[in-house]
């Protein structure tokens, strides 16, 4: 039977009526349309599905939307804010770390979730960091350059006191 | 040398967006998620749609009931092998699939039944509910097995026993050149099979539109994360009796491919079908499962080489046999037998070479294409085998592979045709950026602090070549017609749309035709649009396979341009008073090279010349010249309008208490002629280099009582962040005579070295030879206790491949050949290449505006 | 797309409300903490049970506290995350903080307890397939079908112990209590396992593991090592826990060594843990322990890699461990 179910996501609310084994990838994807949330085994071996609760990575592939009716969700579609982009974003475009492009929202959102934390990661945390995620295309190299340069923009853009990361303000 | 040189009018440089690391045109939608991909997409009324599949690796069919399925609310259609009999296969020499199995199943996945439903919940249920009746047939799980029993016939087809291919070939005289050597050694390896895992599953969905007036009842679209829209559209066209006229193939963004996304698929077929028959949108969607499973990936290949050399190295002769496993259906497997042989005399001048495959089906998923296509695992054996030459003759394994370098502009001895080639500046630059010869010069005093420190950790260094093609030469099916085409369309604001059939998979070939038609036409390509990879807007490009989007569709995207800026200048030289060979284009202007301050902008110029000529649509189209290979049966594969070059030295860490191997580093030097955007080059080189290191060392389809042992990406290894090398790629070379704008492939070659050079590298930090891939740490522990036994101990033995023994003869017969019969050719045109009709627009000798076709295209 | 079996979910927001729910629910019904475990394991029909208990948002189940000089108490609730960040347990319990980092990935981490680690369900590559594999092959004794295909002629299941935290717990003497309508019970963390890959723990169906203690950790040194394919992902095929209390006059005062992923529950080598008692280290006896602990080993062909290298490894993972405590107390001797 399904139940009337409340998220947030991305600062929106959504009532949805669910079968309790839908998980919050399928009703990301299916239910509200947000398919920017990929998939590539459903079984948490991949990292594709990682969205942000209330700021910190975890699998939607792995999480029960009606477990999750208290928490702020940030899916990759929430992290521009008004038209512009997330420094990440733009590094990601720019230096070439998305190729096919399928494990990007998922790198997005584990490393939106790092420069929170941690504004100036080593290569070593970033790598920590992301050891959740596989990507198959790019080797890697290029995340963590995108990673580093967005690092660098967020800090100086603080410096200016733009409130740089609003998709994380609960 | 300079007959190879084909002068052609390339723009003159500096370059306003070629060699410039701008963004991909699609990075904005990859990077927002808003990006499709095949399951992205959701339709009205879609329906769920699934397989259900064999779960015996070898039976016979008895009986297939699927009442209760079809009686269960919610499910619209059951279809079953006897809906879809007709046979199709990616060449059209092994048509050997069904979509759904007729009488017999081959392999634990092979699909048996498709079913259509409201729910995803239901469709599981009545997958359930399909009760299938099977006599179980015995089993052929190895290549051994298929030889020893050819009795038990996986495919009725095949005229011997198991064998699906079988070539032989003798280049030049094999039996003089090994009576030339000083030294002649043999060895055996295998290298074992592995998958693409492109993170995106396969997906597809199909939609019917009926039609009552229409004769055919409707027309049918499918968007499916394909890398060979073309090829999907002549299958499922074929298997479902639909002409292409009426079947719309479209590939949406596709989640990587890497050769995996190559064949047309049963699960492609049955979408179309099931939504013909409901008249409702079907989706499927696999499961990681079920892509292994699909597979196409990677053949295990047994290969056995002998090799004769002069005391200083120089090569005399060399004897290659290769034995593929091909798993259940033939998909690619006769391109890749030849691949396994074709290149060798690609990368090193070979005076003598003899070249034997064979191919047999086993009760596995069956192998395809994968990134290196049949290449890797010869490319493994050769450059082991070489650095064990280097070894028994003590010559710098360097100095062995500079002997015996292929020279550019040169022809091989199997009569493949060489252009360009930086392979020796590839190798002089990994040595050097490497630290090669310090490396190696430390060694003594590097172990001794070693053992000093009481570290486990050895280190060495190991290094090989490699070679790829730019695009296959030959299409998969025999025609004349171009192997790409593209449209370009200027509209009178001044935009510009492109067409092509080429389909992006990642590697960013969307985005190098904006780069060329920008480039050319001297617009940003911020301006560009582009209508790609759908079959009823645009024109047909073989797919992404080969390597052969940039080079060949590239050609194509010049030529189109080239059409419309003559255009263009011709209205330009009139309104400006000049003469058109006066007249540049750039940034959005066209204008006078002697003084840039006359110009006219592009959009003037477009009007102009609507109003002059109509509206500006061109066409434009590459198929590779001919006069690139030999002239014997089977010459078509391995020819390539251009190769590109790749040189690896990886430095490993092995753990002599845990046979542990770490890659600290990887250096890649890669000859792309010109990158057309370097930063595109770089994620190709990274890629590759990750992908060879992921294969040298875990990733391993593997079988274990008939079944994929490990078919989740949890037990199937591929790296992760933490355990991934560093990378250096160095681009390497010069702009090549006939690529567009110079540029040859990148996202294939600079694979090929890398295992090789991991294999070599850990021979030299720990001083045992794994012959076998993936190098795995069980095998490494075990070759060094039997290397390093204490007096007393009983070690296994170390891991050794074991020789295939053929009782009979090698069943094929044999065809010699030897490039001197290309000289004897009466045909005046083949001195060495024959320059094709140049059209009068045609960007370059290269582009053939092939006398069969009509011209497309031009003004209109 | 793989799913979930149609369940009900059931989210209890006190520990005796989710303790009556179980009771009610009978053996149909099983508790879910992080997921991580059992959402895969359902969608692959391991488990199909009708009804899920959420344990989420159990107030009783959360918190870290106490002291190392008192022991402290870890909620069962508490994700692996926060134990592997938490400050007194990387300092004084490191062993637990590094095997908690060492389970999977950073998202599994921050959904993942260590209650459902404790009990993680045991793992086989035979087992841990889908249900269209394990159809295919026709089932094992752990679901479905009625022999072991690892050991076709044994009476029992040989699915291995692979939680990475369970052998660190074991070598800390941790004690854990379950809860149940029936009564609550404290027990020594051995006591929770048994040697079966069908029913590897005591546990009750309608018990939930509220708490583990973790006894004072003066004087004791700790640490694991995990052997795995990649840095990230894979279960262990071999984890060594090691805990160490050495002597003033550096004899070594009591040591516990407990092996996870070498058979259905952690390991505890008590040969190898009594020869080390009231001995000078010295590197023939570390050896020789090494040896005595990897006698305990007995790995089946059911994880990666073979069974004659995971056997190797043993010792060599023992004897690292012990080198890593003793070196790394001889550096902070000379500090
Ligand atoms: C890809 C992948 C890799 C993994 N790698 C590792 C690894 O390397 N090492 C490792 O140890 N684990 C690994 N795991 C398993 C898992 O993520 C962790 O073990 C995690 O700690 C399980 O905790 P959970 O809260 O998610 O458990 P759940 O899935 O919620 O529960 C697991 C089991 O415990 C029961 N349970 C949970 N909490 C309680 C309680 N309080 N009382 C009674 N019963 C309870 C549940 O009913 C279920 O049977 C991996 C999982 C995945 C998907
Ligand atoms: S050990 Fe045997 S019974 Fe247990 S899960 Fe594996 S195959 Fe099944
Ligand atoms: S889809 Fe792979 S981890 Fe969720
Ligand atoms: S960009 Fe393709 S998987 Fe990462």
């Amino acid at each position: 039977m399904r139940e009337l179910i409340t998220l947030r996501v991305n600062g929106e609310r959504y009532e949805v009526a669910v079968l309790p084994h839908r998980t919050l990838l399928e009703v990301l994807r299916e239910d509200l349309g947000l398919t920017g949330t990929k998939h590539g085994c459903e079984l948490g071996e991949c990292g594709a599905c990682t969205v942000l609760l209330d700021g910190v990575p975890v699998l939607s592939c792995l999480t029960l939307p009606l477990e999750v009716q208290d928490c702020e969700i940030t899916t990759i579609e929430g992290l521009e804010e008004q038209g512009r982009l997330h420094p990440l974003q733009e590094t990601f475009a720019e230096l070439g770390a998305a190729q096919c492009g399928y494990c990007t929202p998922g790198m997005l959102l584990s490393a939106v979730a790092l420069l929170r934390q941690n504004p100036h990661p080593t290569r070593e945390e970033i790598k920590q960091a992301l050891s959740g995620n596989l990507c198959r295309c790019t080797g890697y190299t290029k995340i963590y350059e995108a990673i580093e340069a967005a690092a660098e923009r967020l800090s100086v853009a603080h410096q200016g006191e733009r409130r740089p990361d609003a998709a994380l303000q609960p | 040398m300079d007959e190879w040189r084909r002068l052609q009018p390339r723009k003159a440089g500096p370059y306003k967006v070629v060699g410039k690391p701008l963004p991909k045109v699609d990075a904005y939608s990859t990077v927002t998620g808003r990006a499709i991909y095949a399951d992205d997409i959701m339709l009205p009324r879609m329906l769920y749609g699934g397989l259900l599949r064999s779960p015996h690796p070898h039976a016979r069919i008895i009986s297939i009931n699927t009442r209760k399925a079809r009686e269960l609310p919610g499910v619209l259609a059951v279809i079953t092998g006897e809906d879809l009999p007709r046979k199709y296969g990616i060449l059209p020499s092994s048509q050997d699939e069904t979509a759904l199995a007729v009488d017999k199943v081959r392999y634990v996945g092979d699909p048996v039944a498709a079913v259509a439903a409201t729910d995803p919940d239901t469709l599981e249920q009545a997958l359930r509910l399909i009760e299938v009746e099977y006599e179980v047939l015995p089993v052929l799980m190895g290549i051994e097995e298929a030889l020893a029993h050819p009795d038990i016939k996986i495919h009725e087809e095949t005229r011997n026993g198991n064998i699906h291919k079988a070539v032989s070939y003798e280049f030049g005289d094999i039996e003089a050149g090994f009576a030339a050597a000083d030294y002649v050694r043999e060895d055996w390896f295998y290298y074992e099979g592995n998958n693409h895992v492109p993170i995106e599953a396969h997906a597809c969905l199909a939609r019917w539109e009926p039609d009552p007036h229409d004769p055919i009842g409707g027309k049918l679209t499918l968007w499916s994360s394909t890398q060979t829209p073309h090829y999907v559209h002549r299958e499922v066209s074929k298997v479902l009796g639909i002409p292409p006229s009426h079947l719309r193939v479209i590939a949406p963004h596709v989640g990587g491919g890497f050769g995996g996304k190559s064949d047309p698929f049963s699960h492609e077929i049955c979408a179309c079908e099931l939504a013909r028959r409901t008249g409702r949108p079907v989706k499927i969607t696999c499961t990681r499962e079920e892509v292994f499973l699909i597979h196409r990936g990677r053949h295990p290949v047994k290969m056995w080489i002998k090799t004769g050399v002069k005391r200083d190295g120089t090569i005399t002769a060399m004897h290659f046999r290769s034995f593929l496993d091909g798993g259940a259906y033939g998909s690619y497997g006769v391109a890749t037998t030849y691949y396994t042989g074709a290149l060798q005399p690609v990368t090193y001048a070979l005076p003598a070479y003899k070249f034997e495959g064979m191919r047999v089906f086993t009760n596995k998923p069956p192998c395809g294409p994968k990134r290196g296509h049949g290449t890797p695992q010869p490319r493994f054996a050769v450059e082991v085998h070489l650095d064990k030459i280097a070894a028994d003759l003590g010559i710098d394994p360097i100095e062995l592979r500079k002997r015996n370098l292929v020279r550019p502009y040169s022809r091989t001895i199997n009569g493949l045709r060489i252009t360009s080639c930086a392979l020796e500046e590839c190798l002089d630059q990994v040595v050097a950026r490497s630290g090669w010869r310090e490396f190696h010069a430390a060694r003594l005093a590097r172990e001794a602090e070693a053992v000093r420190q009481s570290s486990p950790v050895r280190h060495g260094m190991g290094l090989a070549l490699s070679t790829y093609i730019c695009g296959a030469g030959k299409p998969i099916y025999w025609n004349d017609m171009p192997h790409s085409a593209v449209q370009i369309r200027l509209d009178r604001g001044g935009g510009v749309t492109v067409y092509c059939g080429a389909t992006d998979i990642g590697q960013g070939s969307t985005s190098v035709l904006a780069y060329i038609v920008a480039e050319e036409l001297g617009v940003e390509p911020e301006r560009i649009h582009l209508e790609t990879a759908d079959t009823t807007l645009t024109p047909v490009d073989l797919g992404s396979y080969s390597s052969r989007v940039t080079f060949m569709a590239g050609n194509a995207a010049i030529q189109a341009a080239r059409r419309l800026k003559e255009l263009l200048h011709s209205v330009a030289a009139e309104r400006l008073r000049l003469p058109p060979d006066r007249l540049e284009s750039g940034d959005g202007f066209i204008y006078c090279v002697d003084d840039p301050q006359v110009a006219l902008s592009f959009e003037q110029a477009v009007q102009l010349a609507e109003a002059r000529y109509g509206a500006l649509v061109a066409a434009g189209s590459y198929a590779p010249p001919e006069d690139i290979h030999g002239d014997f049966k089977g010459a078509g594969v391995g020819p390539s309008p251009a190769y590109s070059y790749s040189a690896c030295v990886a430095l490993v860490g092995v753990d002599i208490e845990t046979g542990e191997v770490k890659v600290e580093k990887l250096w890649l030097a890669h000859d792309v002629g010109q990158a057309i955007n370097p930063l595109l080059v770089a994620g190709q080189v990274e890629g590759s280099a990750y992908m060879g290191y992921g294969e040298a060392l875990m990733e391993q389809q593997i079988f274990r009582k008939g079944r994929h042992k490990i078919p989740s990406i949890l037990d199937y290894k591929i790296p992760t962040t933490l355990d991934t090398p560093e990378i250096e790629t160095i681009l390497v070379g010069q702009p090549d005579d006939e690529g567009p704008f110079g540029g040859k492939e990148a996202g294939q070659g600079p694979l090929l070295p890398v295992i090789p050079a991991i294999a070599n590298a850990v021979y030299n930090a720990v001083g045992i030879r794994i012959d076998e891939v993936p190098i795995t740490p069980d095998k490494v522990l075990r070759a060094l206790k039997a290397a390093h036994s204490e007096p007393g101990e009983r070690p296994l033995p170390p891991p050794r491949v074991t020789p295939i023994v053929l009782n009979e003869l090698w069943p094929a017969r044999l065809i010699r050949w030897s490039p001197e019969h290309l000289e004897q050719r009466p045909d005046p045109t083949n001195g060495h290449h024959q320059h094709p009709r140049q059209g009068e627009s045609a960007p370059h000798g290269a582009a053939s505006t092939s006398s069969q076709l009509p011209q497309k295209g031009g003004t209109a | 797309m793989l799913r979930l079996p149609p369940f009900r979910y059931l989210a209890p927001r006190t520990l005796g409300e989710a303790t009556r729910l179980l009771a009610e629910e009978g053996p149909q019904a099983m508790p879910v903490a992080g997921g991580t475990d059992l959402l895969p394991n359902m969608k692959r029909r391991q488990f199909t049970p009708a009804v899920l208990i959420g344990l989420r948002h159990l107030r009783e189940l959360k918190g870290i506290s106490g002291s190392p000089e008192m022991g402290m108490r870890i909620g069962a609730g508490e994700t692996l995350t926060s134990i592997s960040n938490h400050p007194l347990i990387c300092a004084h319990y490191p062993a637990l903080a590094l095997a908690a980092a060492a389970v999977s990935t950073p998202q599994l981490r921050n959904a993942g307890t260590i209650g459902g680690n404790i009990l993680l369900d045991t793992r086989c590559n035979y087992y841990n397939q889908t249900e269209f594999w394990r159809h295919s092959i026709g089932y094992c004794m752990k679901r479905d079908g009625s022999i072991c295909l690892v050991a076709p002629g044994s009476p029992r299941c040989w699915a291995i112990s692979s939680a990475d935290t369970a052998p660190v717990l074991v070598a800390l003497q941790a004690r854990v209590r379950l809860v149940s309508v029936r009564g609550e019970r404290e027990i020594p963390i051995q006591e929770l396992f048994y040697d079966d890959g069908m029913r590897p723990y005591t546990r009750e169906a309608d018990e939930i593991l509220q708490e583990i203690w973790l006894p004072p950790a003066l004087g004791w040194r700790s640490t694991y090592l995990k052997l795995r394919r990649r840095g990230s992902f894979d279960f262990p095929i071999l984890g060594v826990a090691v805990a160490l209390r050495r002597e003033p006059d550096g004899r070594i005062g009591d040591a516990r060594i407990a092996l996870g992923a070498v058979a259905s529950h952690p390991v505890e080598a008590e040969e190898a843990m009594a020869r080390l008692r009231g001995q000078q280290p010295t590197p023939a006896l570390l050896q020789e322990v090494a040896t005595l602990a990897a006698k305990r080993a007995r790995p089946l062909d059911n994880a990666d890699l073979t069974i004659t290298y995971r056997k190797q490894l043993t010792p060599v993972y023992v004897r690292r461990a012990l080198d890593l405590l003793l070196e790394a107390e001889q550096g902070s001797g000379a500090e």
